[in-house]
């Protein structure tokens, strides 16, 4: 190519790059205008922790209908579908066995008591999650305010790294469009799109109005929930006053869900 | 150049329409999947990745693989290669290609793929590794266009581009070691949790991207007058043997710690795969293919009189490569996933949609092959002409 | 140059297909439709911010809404005015503009835009069925 010809090319790129700028910064201007008029604040009932924690007393439940009522309250109100396919089912909470639950701590030996009892597992909302850690868009991250690891659905680009990232197999993918599949829609909370991930989300839109977990609330107090660092909390004194454990504690995620056993 | 890749015989037509249907057909599943959802898939909440991320993790190592010809050439004035350098670049373009399609086919939301840099996230790996295979795809285009226009020309290629080869070397080790760090730095998977999962895939890519250019070097010298040498061949072979060694040497490496320290975590995969756990074990003839594929590889490629009988090295670099993509490929992912971390086994195995739009991946990174190779070819013949 | 004209019969034909929609719709511009409110909104008189802000930047609006309710967990707006609003597409703006196929997609159409918000927020919070 001749050289004239592509240096004109080249001022016209170099040209319509500096076009392109003028429109972002006007946009910087405008933000920062409408920063200054409107105010955005926290809702004055909202809940507030340093790291929201929750203790499940697992003595309190005996067969599988004791935790239907929770995982029911949880999956209704958050537009949780059935899917009748196992690969493409989408949990927030749910039970199962102690040694799936706690893989690495079941004796050989246990209690029978122990081994016939469902145990409640959901998403451990992990002091140092290391879902949060593979997202590649942060759409996955842990709210600075509360300690609690949440889902942006608009952001998630679906490449479902975090999935392989748990160590809890605490998160779903949407394998399908989800809405024909939820029964009851609850209209207050948004249902979710084909290609995204879900998981539990410790009820922040119900925090943020003052209500405890709908779990928690439905449990009959066999669900404790608060401040881990608040050293005067329900939590923390359940956890003061009896031996519990965590889901795989070795590897250093560090649940915020604790159980009494 | 370009118009070389468009002035070809009836066959190369032939060929490439062939490729065209493929992709067309991989397409139209693609377009299935976009409306439904990865639900045509056989993934599930268990085994998130599947046939799509192997693929990836697999041509990942077949596009490192090409290093294995531009070292020897530019590092150790190995005279012999400078035939062959564009074949390795040109092999990578192609299986970056292929790659980040298979990255594109695997995601959910593909059309919000770009937040991956609207939010740059470096503490993801993922995020490196778009940067990675990007980077890599450039720099191969750059090197291999410029210096192979220059061969054309009969000139020396630019100054500038040395630099940018010596940085295409170790450039290729990141790409595979950065593909590697996605599975291993993950608590709660112990089959990827190890050390040696780099090595181990840079030691399979190095057997299996050379394996491959053995095999497209005998197919270049079949239907076109240009020969890239039975020295080049051999000297290729070589690699490929050193290599399948130190992948079977590092597999035993992996399989002594596992079971010699019986680690539940780590060990619960390998007999899934090797032997079946709980009763399922959907993969295990496949594992012992795989394994059985290596070490007949190695013994054709090791021992002189085979490896010399370019018709015997043929199959074995098909031993090989097929070997090592079922290692890597298909037992990696499955593997890693299977038990899940609450230690049930729920087996994934591939749907034909999904294989169909795998297929079609593989098709479109062949016409790209096909393409830049008869590009390279035609100017080899030139040249000589 | 032998393809010359075919080169030039090509470029004729790309440009007629370039061109296709300025010649096709010459003279005529489809109407802007017209905004329509439901009584609530209109009783309501002002939105959360003024009519003309809220035509040019309500998608700018809900982006900022979207990221401090859902990654800071922030909820509460509160306008110029003084007035605070919980900031919910679903619950606040459709609770007034609850017609959303007139005040939503009409126009919507008519940019030729697809806002992908009704995949997953209630485009109904108030029917009851």
């Amino acid at each position: 190519m001749d050289s004239s010809r592509r240096r004109v090319l080249q001022l016209l790129g170099l040209s319509a790059l500096g076009l392109s700028v003028k429109p972002v910064l006007n946009a910087f201007a405008e933000e920062a205008e409408q920063q200054a008029q409107a105010q955005i604040k926290r809702g004055e009932n909202a809940l507030s922790a340093q790291q929201w924690a929750m203790v499940v007393d697992t003595r309190a439940f005996e067969s599988e209908d004791d935790f239907a009522p929770l995982i029911e309250a949880c999956h209704k109100i958050h537009n949780v579908p059935v899917l009748e396919n196992k690969r493409h089912e989408i949990k927030w909470i749910w039970t199962d066995h102690f040694h799936n639950a706690f893989p690495g701590k079941a004796a050989r030996f246990l209690s029978e008591e122990v081994e016939k009892r469902p145990f409640l597992v959901l998403c451990n909302h992990c002091e140092n999650p290391p879902c949060v850690r593979a997202c590649p868009t942060k759409a996955t991250f842990k709210r600075e305010s509360d300690g609690i690891v949440l889902m942006d659905f608009h952001r998630c680009i679906g490449c479902r790294f975090c999935m392989a990232a748990c160590p809890f197999g605490a998160r779903s993918f949407n394998f399908r469009d989800p809405r024909p599949f939820i029964k009851e829609t609850n209209k207050q909370f948004p249902t979710r799109m084909k290609g995204v991930v879900e998981k539990c989300n410790f009820c922040a839109e119900r925090l943020a109005v003052g209500q405890l977990p709908a779990c928690v609330a439905a449990s009959d107090g066999a669900l404790t929930f608060g401040d881990l660092y608040d050293p005067a909390s329900e939590v923390r004194e359940l956890i003061r006053t009896n031996f519990t454990i965590r889901r795989k504690q070795t590897l250093g995620t560090e649940p915020s869900v604790y159980y009494i056993v | 150049m370009l118009e070389l890749a468009i002035k070809g015989s009836k066959r190369y037509y032939g060929w490439m329409t062939f490729l065209l249907a493929v992709i067309g057909a991989g397409f139209l599943v693609y377009l299935w999947q976009l409306d439904f959802g990865l639900g045509i898939t056989g993934l599930s909440r268990d085994a998130s990745w599947g046939f799509y991320i192997a693929n990836f993790t697999f041509l990942v190592g077949v596009a490192a693989g090409g290093v294995m010809v531009v070292l020897p050439y530019y590092l150790h004035d190995y005279k012999a290669f400078g035939k062959v350098t564009i074949l390795g670049e040109f092999l990578a373009i192609a299986s970056v290609i292929m790659c980040i399609t298979f990255i594109l086919v695997d995601l959910g939301q593909p059309m919000r793929v770009f937040n991956v840099f609207l939010y740059p996230t470096p503490n993801s790996v993922l995020f490196w590794d778009t940067i990675v295979l990007q980077g890599y795809l450039l720099l191969n285009i750059i090197i291999g266009w410029n210096v192979l226009e220059a061969e054309r020309n009969n000139v020396h290629y630019q100054r500038w581009l040395k630099p940018l080869i010596y940085l295409s070397i170790p450039w290729a080790i990141s790409i595979h070691t950065v593909t590697a760090y996605l599975y291993c730095g993950l608590p709660g998977r112990g089959f990827w949790m190890t050390a040696i999962l780099a090595p181990r895939f840079l030691s399979s890519a190095f057997a299996s991207g050379p394996a491959l250019l053995v095999l497209l070097c005998l197919i270049i010298r079949r239907v076109s007058s240009f020969d890239p040498g039975r020295e080049q061949i051999q000297s290729l072979a070589k690699i490929v043997a050193y290599a399948i060694c130190v992948n079977v040497f590092f597999f035993l490496c992996e399989v002594f710690v596992v079971f010699y320290s019986q680690i539940p975590e780590h060990m619960d995969h390998f007999k899934y795969l090797f032997v079946g756990l709980y009763g399922k074990g959907a993969y295990v003839p496949w594992m012992w293919a795989s394994l059985t594929l290596m070490v007949i590889g190695i013994i054709l490629t090791v021992n002189p009189l085979t490896r010399k009988n370019e018709g015997v090295l043929a199959v074995a670099c098909v031993l090989i490569f097929l070997g090592t993509w079922i290692d890597k490929g298909l037992g990696m992912i499955a593997g890693g996933f299977t038990p899940n971390p609450l230690h049930h086994v729920n087996e994934y195995i591939p749907t034909l949609p999904e294989i169909m739009i795998a297929l079609g991946v593989w098709a479109m990174g062949f016409l790209v092959l096909s393409a830049l190779f008869k590009i390279a070819v035609g100017v080899k013949e030139e040249v000589r002409a | 140059m032998s393809e010359k004209k075919l080169i030039i019969l090509g470029l004729i034909i790309f440009v007629v297909i370039v061109t296709f929609p300025l010649w096709y719709n010459r003279g005529k511009a489809a109407p802007a439709p017209e905004r329509i409110l439901t009584d609530k909104a209109k009783a309501a008189k002002v939105c959360v911010r003024s009519t003309d802000y809220m035509k040019a930047e309500h998608m700018q609006l809900l982006d900022l809404w979207r990221d401090s309710v859902v990654r800071q967990g922030t909820r509460i707006y509160v306008s110029p005015s003084g007035k605070e609003y919980n900031m919910s597409l679903s619950n606040r703006c459709l609770d007034c503009h609850s017609n959303k196929a007139e005040f939503c997609d009409r126009c919507h159409n008519y940019a030729s835009v697809r806002p992908y918000c009704w995949d997953c927020h209630i485009d109904n919070p108030k029917e009851t069925s």
